[in-house]
């Protein structure tokens, strides 16, 4: 019988396979960031320890990163501690490290990728749930524990179970308009944030297929939201030109092996997954949450659900806390939704093509008036891009705050928070209670959405705006 | 790891789905550096509220955390873990987890039960009607207890055994050493290399 990509790349890994055991499974990258490492070196370091394999491990800064005045020391102690902490860990253990300031400094998905370190049939891990990113290129990549960060570290290797395949097929053509985000959206609408719960997902079909890298990496961000171990695209000839030319991806003869190896990666036709969803992509329109866990979504143009709709006593009751969170009333439009604050960036909307998209809708526009937007960019190479295009322009005459790269408002461990009850747009992809800030109540959506919601003040998609006589796009 | 094989020990029922590990321990908290002195921060939103149940006086000392479904759901953060341990749980039943939650837990000793919802229902309103109600979770016998419930629950043998010895699963691997270097002299010249060495 044939295998899927998921079981092919596994297959690969087994350093050792024993009955009534997991797998041991090799991995070929391991990312690391100042969160979820220090209690690993402290680990290591007690039991005489060492880094196994200097040259397959990386860090860089991210999560308590300020993005504004980096040149100046980090004004909160604790963050300073923790990246002193990485800091001198790496430093003592050997491991390769992108520090704040540094240009290959960023958000650590966005990082491993731009780098070409991320390759088809790799396995990466990294201490952060949302390493399931790196699956867009046909990688098995997921998020560990500090524990299993500690084991990778001295070990190479990872005890681990196999989990079961899940195909989403999307069937059909996405629509002007909507993008990767709204479908990851939908898809989590549609399977619940327990869905995907103990598989890994093959995201395929022709909607799949004609996505760009960087929107194949949004879909991807998104499994754990799912509930899902790992998300993954075949790679194809879009995965190969991203690749090719960069940093660490192979050359000359390397480079013709691996290809040839990357195109073994593809399910084969009599493979059988555990379960399939299809979803039609032809159907799909932007798509917002209203609640505050990632399943709890709906087209712009629906309106707030009523909790008694739903069958489900638990998912009434979620529903019940949410509204009752987030401030507000069954039924209410979601056009109608007013925002104080609009957040651009994270390593799920935080690359070039996602500023390129919001700075177009925002070209010629203003911000309205009492909205705060910030533009955090994913990296600091991706910053580098935009203000090679003059995107940075775009929003900081357009009002928006123009930032140096980092997490961000995303999880809020820097100073960028929402205050209670303020309310946001983010193209982030947590809207769990206190995510953004304690009290903070956030709205995920796409890049586009954000910038249209921006420039109107409340949930809208660049439909909505009407087209302004005043408006002089500059044209970038 | 400490070893797990059976405890005893009174209830807190958290009547709550899909509780995340930003509800766990919010992401200011993991700015620490160690694995300890993070229970002030568990639950932490939620603590401010005088009703929540973990500030009833009755489940003062409650080491047994009874769950909604889809508990651990959200960040890979092991600090979620700590916290519950650091306040002084030792097990959690839920009808489902989060799967890197789970692995985090079973890593650190701290036993995550899964029970059918009903089941889980009934223990949540066991512990409701009679906060003193004690509730076992034996692991040698794969048996949860609590008056007059019994329920049985399945853990791979594996997670089990390692739980029962408390294991540690890096001197594990590396009995396995040889296996990791056989493997390492056949992986392709084209795999990635973060510097050379
Ligand atoms: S951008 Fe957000 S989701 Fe991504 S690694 Fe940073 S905190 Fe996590």
């Amino acid at each position: 019988m044939g295998r899927t990509l998921a079981e092919k790349v596994w297959d690969d890994h087994v350093v050792r396979r024993a009955e009534g055991e997991p797998d041991l499974l090799y991995i070929d990258l391991h990312l690391l960031h100042e969160v979820t490492s220090p209690q690993a070196f402290d680990g290591l370091r007690q039991n005489g320890r060492r880094v196994r394999r200097l040259d397959l491990t990386i860090a860089t800064e991210d999560h308590n990163t300020p993005t504004v005045d980096i040149d100046k020391p980090i004004a909160d102690p604790v963050s300073r501690a923790q990246l002193e902490t990485l800091r001198r860990n790496c430093a003592e253990f050997g491991v390769r490290l992108h520090p704040l300031g540094d240009v290959e400094q960023g958000v650590v998905h966005v990082v491993g990728p731009q780098l070409g370190l991320t390759q088809p049939g790799t396995t990466v891990v990294c201490g952060d749930s949302h390493t399931s990113t790196h699956g867009a290129f046909g990688a098995l990549a997921f998020g560990i524990g500090t524990s299993q960060v500690e084991h990778v570290l001295a070990t190479q290797t990872l005890p681990l179970a196999r989990p079961r395949t899940m195909a989403i097929t999307v069937e059909g053509e996405l629509p002007d308009g909507v993008t990767a985000k709204d479908l990851i959206l939908a898809i989590i609408a549609r399977i619940g944030t327990g869905g995907g719960q103990g598989y890994i997902l093959e995201y395929r079909g022709p909607a799949i297929e004609k996505l760009s890298m960087e929107a194949r990496m949004t879909i991807c961000n998104m499994s754990i939201e799912a509930g899902a171990r790992a998300g993954m695209i075949a790679p194809d000839q879009t995965t190969f030109d991203y690749l090719h030319g960069r940093d660490h991806a192979p050359e000359g003869e390397d480079w013709d092996a691996a290809v040839a190896y990357w195109k073994t990666l593809r399910t084969d036709d009599d493979a059988v997954f555990d379960a399939e969803v299809i979803i039609n992509g032809a159907e799909l329109a932007p798509f917002v949450t209203w609640g505050t866990n990632p399943g709890q979504g709906a087209p712009l143009s629906a309106s707030v659900p009523d909790p008694a709709s739903y069958d489900d006593a638990s998912e009434r009751l979620a529903a019940e806390k949410a509204l009752e969170y987030m401030g507000l009333t069954a039924g209410q439009p979601l056009r109608d939704i007013q925002v104080d604050t609009v957040f651009v960036g994270s390593c799920t909307n935080g690359r070039i093509e996602d500023l390129r998209s919001a700075a177009a809708i925002l070209d010629g526009r203003k911000v309205a008036d009492g909205v705060r937007m910030l533009v955090v960019p994913g990296s600091v190479r991706v910053s580098l891009q935009a203000v090679a295009e003059g995107l940075d322009k775009v929003f900081t005459s357009s009002g928006a705050e123009w930032r140096h790269a980092g997490c961000s408002m995303c999880l809020g461990m820097n100073p960028d928070q929402l205050a209670p009850g303020e309310r946001s747009a983010s193209t982030s992809n947590r809207n769990f209670e206190g995510r953004q800030g304690k009290g903070g109540r956030t709205h995920l959506v796409s890049p586009q959405v954000a910038a249209a919601t921006a420039v109107l003040g409340h949930l809208a998609s660049p439909a909505d705006l009407s087209d302004d006589a005043a408006r002089t796009p500059a044209g970038v | 790891m400490e070893a797990f094989t059976a405890h005893t020990g009174r209830a807190v029922p958290l009547r709550r789905s899909n509780v995340d590990t930003d509800q766990i321990i919010p992401a200011h908290w993991l700015k620490k550096v160690t694995r300890d002195g993070f229970e002030d921060g568990l639950f932490e939103a939620w603590r401010k509220d005088s009703d929540f149940v973990l500030n009833r006086p009755e489940r003062q000392g409650a080491t047994v955390l009874v769950a909604g479904p889809d508990f651990g759901t959200g960040s890979s953060r092991e600090h979620a873990v700590w916290a519950l341990q650091n306040y002084g749980f030792k097990t959690v039943v839920s009808s489902r987890f989060a799967d890197i939650f789970r692995g985090n837990s079973l890593k650190n000793g701290l036993l995550t039960v899964v029970l059918p919802q009903e089941t889980v229902e009934r223990l949540q309103e066991l512990t409701e009607a009679d906060p003193t109600v004690e509730i076992t979770v034996d692991l040698e016998s794969r048996q949860v207890r609590a008056a007059d419930l019994t329920a049985d629950f399945e853990l791979d043998e594996n997670a089990r055994w390692r739980l029962l010895n408390g294991l540690d699963d890096i001197s594990l691997t590396l009995q396995n050493e040889t296996d990791i270097s056989t493997y390492e002299s056949s992986r392709p010249t084209f795999k990635p290399r973060t510097i050379q060495v």
